[in-house]
């Protein structure tokens, strides 16, 4: 049996996951990090990319993982973010239509501010739709 | 006699239509609650995470690099005050403003209000109001938190003011609503005594570095507590209120009851004095 450690995700939508784990991994903002049992305490900022999940029992679960905080102390693991979308639950076909609203807005002329917002809705399309179809 | 029994039908009537209001409210508060309740419990275990999350950090924080754990030395306060926008549920928006001039104690301070009812109590009383961009509604998207929080922290670093506190309604259940202050910035001002572990500090590493992490997760954090306080809030509004508009219908029921019960006895009296009266009037 593999080391495991406590990891709670939590976001504006509620816990979305409370339990025991093998490792997270996640985008952060200094790039992949991941983390297992007996991690040093940390504290880092989450960006926006595909996190990968392992259970206790091995099994994985990807997830498209947008902003946030990750923490670790004393072996407890706390990952809040702005957005967390198991990969069966992303709705594709939405991720496909933002993208492509992002990508028409992106072509006219747009104020810093909307120049922006679209290139964020860009992004996190992006996201969502490279976790949904399984590359890394 | 008659004009008084007419008083009386009129003063039903008017009750009557007061009863209706109260109820229509006393409805649309209750509906209203389901929303916000089912909103606000769902933000909460994820709130409660970020909360012990980030009194870990300050606890364990033993490096002042950072802008947001330092103490400024300035005190000048910021109350971020959540009251409602509208009147009508009972103390809900007076309990939280005189909750804030006891916990202000005499001090000065600068509001930024949301709410309409927060707005309109402190420019009143002469309040510097910092803002008044989210007096409109007390309903607010998690995006609009942001982006009041990026002000709130541009504001700390500028050093406009030394201290940020959040002002809003806890709600428990339905029939409790508690005031409750929250310190927003520095990091410093977190209640500490509630942890028993507090006296272990501990090394934490911050990646990439600490002042990095912190510009990014401080902004995440207060925005997710004043969502969170706006959520709460709104659900004790709302409890607050229909638990006000339940008492109101009622006590115009009640009060129905007993002058529908004083029409009839007067009513009943005239007829008797009547046949009174033409009875002897008979036998004379």
């Amino acid at each position: 049996m593999a080391n495991t450690f406590h990891l709670q995700i939590a976001s504006v939508d509620g816990l979305i996951y409370d339990g025991s784990v093998i490792s997270i991994s996640c985008r952060c903002v200094d790039g992949d990090r991941t983390i297992l049992a007996g991690h040093t305490n940390l504290v880092t900022s989450v960006g926006m990319g595909t996190a990968k999940v392992i259970f206790e029992d091995g099994s994985e679960r990807m997830a498209a993982c947008i902003g946030g905080m990750l923490s670790v102390m004393n072996g407890e693991c706390r990952l809040i973010v702005t957005t967390w979308e198991w990969k069966d639950e992303i709705d594709i076909e939405r991720a496909k239509a933002a993208k492509k609203r992002a990508e028409e807005k992106l072509a006219g002329q747009l104020d810093e501010k909307n120049y922006k917002i679209a290139k964020a809705k860009l992004h996190r399309a992006l996201i969502r739709m490279q976790t949904s179809m399984g590359a890394k | 006699m008659a004009s008084n029994m007419k008083a009386v039908k009129l003063r039903m009537k008017s009750i009557e239509s007061t009863r209706q209001i109260t109820k229509a409210m006393e409805m649309v508060a209750t509906s209203k609650l389901r929303k916000a309740k089912d909103r606000a419990e769902l933000i909460t275990p994820g709130f409660t995470v970020m909360r012990h999350t980030l009194r870990d950090i300050a606890e364990g924080n033993l490096d002042f690099s950072s802008v947001y754990t330092r103490n400024p030395g300035n005190d000048k306060a910021c109350y971020i005050v959540i009251a409602g926008d509208r009147g009508m549920a009972g103390g809900y928006n007076n309990n939280l403003f005189k909750y804030v001039e006891r916990k202000a104690d005499g001090r000065d301070f600068s509001v930024l209000p949301i709410g309409k009812k927060a707005y309109e109590y402190y420019s009143k009383k002469g309040y510097d109001i910092v803002s008044d961009q989210l007096a409109d509604s007390a309903e607010k998207s998690i995006s609009e938190c942001f982006e009041v929080s990026k002000s709130i922290c541009d504001a700390y670093k500028e050093g406009k003011f030394g201290h940020f506190q959040l002002y809003y309604t806890e709600f428990q259940n339905m029939m409790n609503m508690v005031t409750r202050r929250i310190p927003l910035l520095p990091l410093e001002d977190f209640d500490k005594k509630k942890n028993p572990k507090s006296e272990i500090k501990s090394i934490i590493e911050y990646s990439p570095d600490e002042e990095t992490v912190f510009d990014k997760i401080v902004p995440e954090y207060i925005a997710y507590v004043l969502y969170s306080g706006i959520c709460e809030s709104l659900a004790s509004e709302y409890a607050a209120r229909r638990n006000a508009m339940e008492s109101a219908t009622k006590n115009a029921e009640e009060m129905l009851d007993d002058l529908s019960l004083y029409y009839n006895r007067v009513r009943q009296a005239g007829i008797t004095q009547e046949i009174t009266e033409i009875i002897s009037g008979a036998n004379a």
